[in-house]
This record gives C-alpha cells, structure tokens and sequence, in this order.
C-alpha cells in the first residue's frame, strides 16, 4: 500500500472532527472521497499533509510504509505528497514563478525551465501572470490551475485535491481534469500506473472527467461507505447523502 | 555669513542647543567628538578607496565605478574627499561650502525648510556651521528644463569611532526639471559607536520632480537623526524612498513635506527591518497647503529581537480638494520586539479626503503552510514571506533607476 491509515482520530481546535478513519490507497490507484459540507473532508486531507493544529489523537498515518504521522508537512511532502487546495492564502511579494522554480530546485534568479513554460502555456498562465504575487487577487478558475501547475512543478507519487472542481467553469474543469489526468498516470494503462491520488469533492462533478477506482463517503467524520465510485455516486444523486448515512452493506 | 546672521539662525541655534527633539530618545551630544572640518585627504578617483570601504558603500548604493550616474560626492566624517561634477550637464554636484561660494542666493535656501532651532540636533550642526562655516554637506541642482534619468550619488561614511557627523545638504530642482538621487549611509566595519545628523532641504520649483532613494547601513551604537524638509512648488512631484534593514542603535527621524504648490504630490515609500535591540522611530509628514495636492505614505516594516519600530505618519490637509492616504503595514517576528503604528490624519477644512490603513501582526501561519505544503522548510518559508512583505513595488522610478533600486532592496532583503 502507498499510503495507510488506521483508526485515525483527529481533532481541531478541541474538537473531535475525526473519528476512526480506515483508508489504504495502493500505487497506481485514484480514490475519490464524497461527503457533505463539514464531514470532514478537509480535515482529513490536512492530516495527512500534517498541518499543525490537526492533532491525531489516535492511529497512524503509513505512506510508503513508513509511519509519517510525526513529520512536518515539508518533510511529508519531500517523501512525494503533493496537494492542491481548495481555497490557498495570497502571500505578498512571493510571485508564481519563483515558487513553481523552488518547486522544482531551480534558483529563482534562473530563468523558468522550458518544460515549466510550456505546461504554463497549456494552463493558459501568461508571462506576466507568472509575475504576479501568489493567489493574490486570483480568480477562482486562476486559484485552481495554479494549484495544478504547483503540482506539475512537483510531480508527488500521491496527490490529493481538496474541491479542485469547485468555483470552476465547465470548459476549465476539463482542461484540468486532463493535467489531473497527468498527475494520476491516467495516458497510461491501469496496470502501469504508479501514481496515486484523493480526490475531494462534495459534488462529484470532477468524475465526469477524470475515471477513479474507489469512492469513500465521509459523514460526520466517519466513513460510512466505500465502493464503486459509479454506484455510489448514482446512489446519492438519487438519494443524496441521506442514504449512506445507514449504507453499512457497501463496507 | 551676513544673511543668516539677520535672519538670527545663530542666534535661534544657541536657544535650542540643549533642546529636546519632540521625539526619540535623548542622545547625550558631549559623548561624541568634534572633528576638523576637511581634515582629510581629497582623493582622485573612488576606486582609490580601500576595497573595504568600497564594499561597504556598495551596499548602500554606492557605486565606485560610477556607472549609470549622474555625479558623485562623498563625505567621510566631516570632510569632503570627493566630488564629481563632471558626468552630467544637466546636473550640478558640489560641496555646499563650494556652491555658497559660487552661488550667492544659495544661502536663502539654509535653513529654510528644516528650522536651526527645531532641536539640538539642528541647533548643534548650525553652531558648527557658524564657528567653521558652511562647508560639510552637498549641494544638488538639476537645472531648469532638463531631465538626467541617472541618479546623483551621495554618500555620508563615518569612518571613526565616535565620531559625530553633522551635514548639510540642500538640493534644488530647478522648473521643469527632473532629479534622482541615491543616498547612501554608512559606517566603517570597525567602527561601532558615532552619531551622524544630516539636514537635508529640498526646494521643487514648478514642474519638477526629485526622487530620493536613501539606503542606511548603521553600525549598532549608532545614534541617527537626520532632518529634513521638502517644499514642493505647483506641479511638481517628490517621492522618498528609504531603505533601513541592518542594526542601529537609534534612528529618528521625520521628513516633512511641505506641499505648498498647485496639484502638487508626495510619495513617501519606507521599507524598515529592526534589528537587534536597534530603535528605529520613521515618519513621515506631508502638509497639503494648495489646491489638488496629494500625499501618499507607505511603510512596511517587519520588528525581529528586540528591536522596537515606531512607524508614524501626518497627513494634514488646510485647503478643499486635496487628498492624501497613508498605509503602514508591520509584521512582529518575536516576542520582545515592537511595532508600533501612529498614523495622525488632521483636516481643517472640509472637502478633502484623507485616509489611513495600518495593519500589524505576526507572520500568517496559513500563508507558511502553504510554502510548506510545497516541500519548502518552515524556516525557510518565513524568511520568503518576510522578504515578500518587505519587498515592496518601488514606484516613480525611470525603469533603469528602478531596476538598480530593486537590486539595492534585494541586497538589504539578503541580510534579513
Ligand atoms: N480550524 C478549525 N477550527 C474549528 N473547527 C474546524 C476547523 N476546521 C474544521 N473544523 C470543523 O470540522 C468539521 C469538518 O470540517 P471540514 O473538514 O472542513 O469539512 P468538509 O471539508 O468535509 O466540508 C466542521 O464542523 C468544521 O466546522
Ligand atoms: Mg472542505
């Protein structure tokens, strides 16, 4: 397994969010994790990144096979964890382009390499986009394909995205989706396949673009329900969220 | 010096020579010592200097090799070692002992716009100018209907210990004329203790415009009080930046602006890392006297140690339609250190706009774990977002001086 979670609780700010998560993703595969607003999703995306005030207490976080729930976030994110986040913070004076050259181990005095270049081009990024301070004063569609670019820079063996649909327009989720599609080794055959990923979304709508093999459902920091992600996702477009909440058969 | 004898300048001095500044600590004069004024050597060509102290004015600015200058001057304590008047037709640079001498109105231009008697500060560098005569500082004129887009050097070295440098300087844009300069100061690398005190007056004729980019590089025990006054003449446009990143032991100061013309504009841009135990108190001051005038202050100034920044800033409108705004923004890195924001908007007449922002905190932790989340230390993602914060867009600037003012930011963002 590329990463392992077991009996995992989480708090925040005192507050049990998480209860006794189970989750294991193997190479190769992608999982989608389903939910209502404030099941937890987030927080569990942010655990396992290991942000500081997401305290475990209880369980462990396995990536690689190692236990990972001690390490930073810098140091998770060395051993090939990579994330793109639903709503990032603007920082004054730190510009694109130098973090997408730290990204990937250039100086920031150099000139951003042509590969770079290129996919900011296929992102639709301007020279003088790249200029610009990070997210600051970023539409949502620009927050989102910056996020990805980030992680084009970057390359991690697993990848989670928080809501990468959410705030997007029809034609720029699918231009996502396909580097989304990059990220997970998806121009490839399932079988050799090595990246992985988690993809959040309380709406499902990214699935109709980019295929996955497991779908999870949170529900009060719980997972309630794991499965065929087409199923599942038919179960609560029909019955909504409701459903799963005594959807035990699916486990 | 028979006019500024009638206009009782000395006299006014010694009222005010044991008088408190308004604000900052009281630096004790009598710890200092006197030096004889041009007491040192002339010298031919900066690239005579030793490399040391070529390094040391590199950092604020200074470039010996004077590419991209318009002239250069240098006083070391209290003498003038060099000058160059010779880069630029458009430009003047002197020695203000030299340009009294040439220029006979000059001297209705002394202590004009910065008051002998303000404190004793000012008191003690117009005593000195009465007993010595007027012969430490420089003088800088842009001639009327010229644009020189390369800057003047100036620079003030203290190379000594204790020693207190006092100058003078006046600086005239002439009407429809366009001047840049870039300031430099800075002690030796064995010295650790001095006082420097530079009265600076700026006089802006009608339709000029003067940019002042002003590096300081202290040692420790380093007492700081410059002085200095801007009159701004119909049209015309001033704008200061000022660069403060190394240890100091006291800074104070608090540039005025006097915005006396038509339409006339300040820019004051100030960038401050406190250091150490360093003191630094930086304001700036711009009374709106004339119709369409406008000011704008912006600071940004980050406190580590124990250092303390008091960041101020006076905006005073007295006329309808005039406009000014004020933003400073701190971010305090530990737990003894402090900033501390005063930002004073008076009007007294109705009919004008005037504006303040100031926002002062510790470094936002969503904003370090994001550049974590990207693989990059915690230690390291602080020192990008405190560079980042201080790296402000230096506006005003023609695109070469901008891009030479962005290396010296970058130099003092280095030592950070
Ligand atoms: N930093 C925080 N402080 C307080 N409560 C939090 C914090 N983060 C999350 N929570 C709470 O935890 C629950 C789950 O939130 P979240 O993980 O963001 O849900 P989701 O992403 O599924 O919408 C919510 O009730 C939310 O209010
Ligand atoms: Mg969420």
């Amino acid at each position: 397994m590329l990463l392992e979670v077991e009996n995992l609780a989480v708090e925040v700010a005192g507050k049990r969010v998480l209860k006794d998560i189970n989750l294991s993703i193997a190479e190769g595969e992608t999982h989608v994790l389903l939910g209502p607003n404030g099941a937890g999703k987030s927080t569990l995306f942010l655990t396992i990144l290991g942000f500081p005030n997401y305290k475990v207490v209880n369980g462990t976080i396995k990536f690689k096979g190692q236990d990972i729930t001690g390490l930073t976030t810098a140091e998770r994110v060395k051993l090939g964890i990579g994330v793109s986040f639903q709503t990032p913070p603007a920082i004054r004076g730190v510009s694109v382009g130098d973090l997408l050259k730290i990204i990937s181990n250039q100086e920031v005095s150099d000139e951003l390499n042509p590969r770079m270049q290129e996919l900011a081009k296929q992102l639709k990024f301007s020279d003088e986009f790249l200029n610009r301070d990070v997210n600051l004063g970023f539409s949502g569609g620009e927050v989102k394909r910056s996020e990805i670019l980030q992680l084009l820079a970057q390359m991690p063996d697993f990848t989670m995205f928080d809501e990468p649909d959410s705030g997007v327009d029809i034609e720029n989720v699918e231009l996502l989706a396909s580097e989304i599609g990059t990220l997970l080794d998806k121009d490839k055959p399932q079988r050799s396949r090595k990246r992985s990923g988690l993809l959040i979304t309380h709406l499902g709508y990214i699935l109709n673009f980019v295929s996955a093999d497991k779908a999870h459902v949170l529900i009060d920091g719980v997972i309630s329900c794991s499965g065929n992600p087409s199923e599942i996702l038919e179960d609560i477009r029909k019955n909504g969220f409701n459903g799963c909440v005594e959807c035990a058969q699916c486990l | 010096m028979d006019v500024l004898n009638v206009r009782n300048v000395y006299e006014d001095a010694e009222r005010a020579k044991d008088k408190k500044a308004a604000i900052g600590a009281d630096v004790t004069i009598e710890n200092f010592t006197d030096e004889t004024v041009n007491a040192l050597d002339m010298i031919d060509d900066l690239d005579d200097l030793s490399k040391q102290t070529k390094n040391d004015l590199l950092k604020v600015g200074v470039d010996t090799d004077e590419k991209n200058r318009a002239g250069s001057f240098l006083q070391v304590d209290q003498s003038n070692i060099f000058t160059n008047n010779a880069i630029s037709s458009s430009v003047e640079v002197m020695n203000i002992g030299i340009a009294l001498e040439k220029y006979g109105w000059l001297e209705d231009y002394l202590w004009n716009v910065v008051k002998p008697d303000a404190d004793k500060y000012t008191a003690k560098t117009a005593l000195r100018e009465q007993k010595d005569g007027v012969k430490s500082g420089y003088f800088v004129r842009s001639l009327p209907n010229t644009c020189e887009v390369m800057p003047v050097q100036a620079c003030m070295f203290i190379s000594d210990e204790d020693i207190m440098q006092t100058a003078h300087n006046v600086i005239i844009a002439e009407e429809n004329s366009e001047l840049h300069l870039i300031t430099g100061c800075a002690t030796g690398d064995d010295v650790s203790s001095a006082m420097h005190v530079g009265v600076s007056e700026m006089y802006l004729k009608p339709g000029s415009k003067i940019t002042f980019t002003m590096v300081h590089n202290w040692a420790e025990q380093v007492e700081v009080r410059p002085r200095t006054g801007i009159k701004l003449g119909d049209n015309s446009t001033y704008i200061n930046n000022y660069i403060l990143t190394s240890p100091v032991s006291t800074l104070q100061s608090y540039p005025t602006a006097y915005c006396n013309g038509k339409n006339s504009r300040a820019i004051f841009q100030s960038i401050q890392g406190g250091k150490k135990d360093s003191i630094i108190d930086v304001g700036s001051r711009a009374l709106l006297n004339a119709e369409g005038a406008r000011a704008e202050v912006i600071s940004r100034a980050v406190a580590q140690d124990e250092s303390k920044i008091y960041a101020r800033g006076h905006l005073s409108g007295t006329v309808p339609g005039v406009r000014g705004h004020l933003e400073c923004s701190g971010l305090v890195l530990s737990d003894d250190s402090l900033i501390y924001a005063v930002p004073e908007l008076e009007a007294s007449s109705a009919n004008l706009e005037l504006s303040h922002e100031a926002a002062v905190g510790k470094i936002d932790e969503d904003e370090i774990n994001y550049l974590t989340s990207r693989g990059i230390s915690e230690e390291d993602a602080e020192s990008m977002i405190v560079r980042g914060f201080l790296n402000m867009d230096i506006t005003g600037l023609p695109d070469e001086l901008a891009e030479q003012t962005q290396n010296m930011i970058d130099m003092s963002l280095d030592g950070m």
